[in-house]
């Protein structure tokens, strides 16, 4: 019987076998990614890498205003400036190499119900304090299921409403927990 | 060794409050973790502010509760739909489904749920024998060890990650520097919160971990990927015979010992650990034909090498206080809300969360083993409630708990902000882990980098003079600089083609 703690790899023949496996694993994951849009080009790389360089040369001026103060005497600006300066080291080096990539996501017309979702998300934020929780629960859960899930009105209706009820009753009457709400 | 602690850590287990949370935990867990899309990470992440009211130890029971469940919900998923709920399910799917299409769904459950637990029940007792020797070795540690440990871990974990390192490595960054917003407690003065009050005091870990892990996957999966229809194999019957399980028995001792060893190492341990729990098996077995069309052992090695190897990445955080990957960051932020610091002084200053957290493991898999076999049925029928229907449901859990925590609509907001920056990190091939651990652990790297250079009067390399400090960062300087020291050498063995493949 073989060792059963030694890692994998140990002997070429399992080698082989770990390899096939990868190769297996990779597949099946392509397969289960299938769903996802198609990834988008060297710009969107481009892009995000700009992004990271930019929030690096944000960090680097504002912890730069905070003062270094001295390695005895570390100001409160040391440390975050060092991480700016590797964010942007790191980011500019991403800029140049990063182009071939192929791990970014193209934005296709379905991102658009990301965009309806985070505004129903933003609504109830806002509308929470000012009329309770219970009828911008009702519109949250009414769009996702209508226009972001294409369930039936009928559906829609009786799902939304009896889930806002359960929500009432688990954290209002059995949680008590102070949220804000209208009745 | 003193066992008295131990039994003490029992006696906290067995209170039936605890019990119960373990309970729910469990149950929560495995409910939640069938859902496609929502792994753990995502589960512990969304009911994070049900913890907060809760006392440490009953908090930290549930939680790991919910870890373990919501890791066999994804075995649940794995096997009726194809769908790994995370990456340690990967390769359960090749057998596992193959058994869930000659009608043998219910063995593959089964047989998962023993290998789970005896895996488990194998790596606690690990555990309980090497967190304490390890934490007794780390109590030497002074600041300069801390840091050099904290940066190891951050590296660690973005270069041993699925994706692009150099991305990885910038979030990683990225966690740091949101972690320096606020007040510095050693000089006061408030850093980048443009005169917000509630920025001074911090961005909150609940927030960012609920807005990253949970928020960004409900978003994301928003696009197209979640009008799908499932319709999940049969189960029949869930009892394994006698066959199987003798069959499977090799496969899950030997799962177990892998899984061990490889889950203490930082980043990807139960990945890294259910592929070589498969591979061995195949490569011992006589007809490896028959793995992938419904080997027993192709579902119980796997499996059984991921729990163990999940069971046993509590150990770097418990004793050194450096979580091994994203769940164990989620771990280590609701130890720090609840006032409690992970690491070396734990199993001395506080025992009962120590050896508490650590025997309700032995009950949490117990709970799971009797609650997975009977309740299969159950989840089948959650896989069946359309993922457009549960989407709205999890976003309002997540909005609402997140207000419940202070009771501020500012904290629901975070939520949506760092949900919106999760979902767009995963747009542009950025992991969201990396972040959430390097925020967690910003705060201690930065104030032991600061309180080493005070020890050594501003001279950095007294960082370097220092035994252990100093062969930390020597590792350190190994593992960024491996990409490099791997293109300067020529020729590859064959052992080296495999770990790079399996990495």
């Amino acid at each position: 019987m073989s060792d059963p703690t030694k890692p994998p790899g140990a002997e070429p023949g399992q080698a082989a076998v770990a390899m096939d496996l990868q190769e297996e694993a990779d597949r099946l994951q392509a397969e289960l990614e299938e769903a996802r849009p198609p990834h988008a080009g060297p710009i969107s790389q481009i892009a995000a890498a700009l992004v990271a360089l930019a929030v690096g040369v944000f960090g680097a001026v504002g912890s730069y205003a905070l003062g270094l103060g001295q390695l005895t005497q570390p100001g409160p600006g040391l440390w975050p400036f060092a991480i700016s300066v590797v964010i942007i080291v790191l980011s500019a080096v991403l800029v140049v190499t990063g182009r071939g990539l192929q791990d970014t996501e193209r934005f296709s017309r379905s991102s658009l119900m990301t965009a309806v979702g985070l505004v129903t998300l933003v609504g109830l934020a806002a509308l929470l304090p000012v009329i309770g929780f219970e009828v911008p629960s009702l519109l949250l859960m009414f769009i996702w299921l209508r226009w972001l899930g294409k369930e039936s009105w009928r559906s829609s209706i009786v799902i939304s409403v009896g889930a806002v009820a359960a929500f009432y009753v688990l954290f209002v009457l059995l949680l008590q927990i102070p949220l804000p709400r209208l009745i | 060794m003193d066992i008295s602690p131990i039994l003490d850590g029992f006696g906290v287990v067995l209170e039936p409050t605890n019990l119960l949370y373990c309970l729910i935990g469990v149950i929560i867990g495995m409910l939640i973790g069938v859902l496609p899309g929502l792994g753990p990470g995502a589960t512990i992440a969304i009911l994070l502010p049900i913890t907060y009211g809760i006392g440490p130890v009953s908090a930290i029971i549930m939680l790991a509760g919910i870890f373990y469940g919501a890791q066999y919900g994804g075995t649940i998923t794995s096997v009726l739909l194809r769908l790994p709920g995370e990456a340690s399910s990967v390769v359960t799917v090749f057998d596992g489904f193959a058994l869930a299409k000659q009608g043998k769904a219910g063995t593959a459950l089964g047989i998962a749920a023993i290998g789970s637990f005896i895996g488990g029940t194998v790596s606690i007792i690990g555990l309980t024998i090497v967190a304490p020797v390890v934490a007794g070795f780390a109590l030497d540690f002074g600041p300069p060890e801390y840091a050099a440990l904290g940066i190891l871990g951050v590296l660690l974990i973005s270069s041993i990650g699925n994706g692009n390192k150099l991305k990885a490595i910038i979030a990683a960054c990225i966690g740091l520097l949101i972690a320096t917003v606020g007040r510095d407690t050693f000089t006061g003065a408030e850093r980048f919160t443009f005169g917000s009050l509630n920025l001074a005091e911090g961005i909150d870990f609940i927030p960012i971990a609920m807005g990253l892990f949970g928020l960004s996957e409900i978003l994301y999966n928003l696009e197209e990927r979640h009008n799908q229809v499932h319709s999940p194999a049969k189960v029949g019957n869930v009892w394994p015979s006698r066959k199987d399980l003798g069959q499977a028995s090799g496969a899950i001792g030997r799962g177990s010992l892998i899984g061990f060893v490889l889950g203490v190492l930082p980043g990807g341990g139960a990945v890294l650990s259910s592929l070589a729990a498969y591979a061995l098996e195949k490569r011992r077995a006589k007809r490896p034909e028959r793995f992938g069309q419904g080997a027993v052992e192709g579902v119980a090695a796997p499996e059984t090498a991921n729990n163990a190897a999940a069971t046993s990445s509590f150990i770097p955080l418990l004793t050194l206080g450096i979580p091994a990957n994203a769940t164990m960051a989620l771990i280590f932020g609701a130890l720090l809300i609840q006032g409690i610091q992970p690491g070396p002084q734990l199993v001395t200053e506080h025992p009962d969360v120590f050896w508490g957290v650590i025997n309700s493991m032995y009950i949490g898999n117990i709970l799971l083993l009797i609650m997975s076999i009977p309740m299969v049925g159950v989840f089948v029928r959650i896989l069946r409630v359309r993922p457009a229907i549960m989407a709205p449901i999890t976003v309002l859990i997540t909005l609402l708990g997140a207000y419940t925590v202070r009771n501020q609509v500012y904290d629901i907001f975070l939520v949506i902000v760092f949900g919106v920056l999760g979902y767009l990190m995963k747009k542009f091939g950025f992991e969201p882990g990396p972040l959430v651990l390097a925020f967690v652990l910003g705060s201690m790297i930065e104030s032991s980098a600061r309180q080493g250079l005070l020890i050594y009067g501003g001279d950095p390399t007294g960082f370097l003079t220092r035994p252990i400090s100093g062969t930390i960062f020597a590792v350190i300087v190994v593992v960024a600089a491996w990409p490099l020291i791997r293109k300067a050498i020529p020729r590859k063995t064959s052992a080296d083609r495999v770990e790079e493949k399996i990495k």
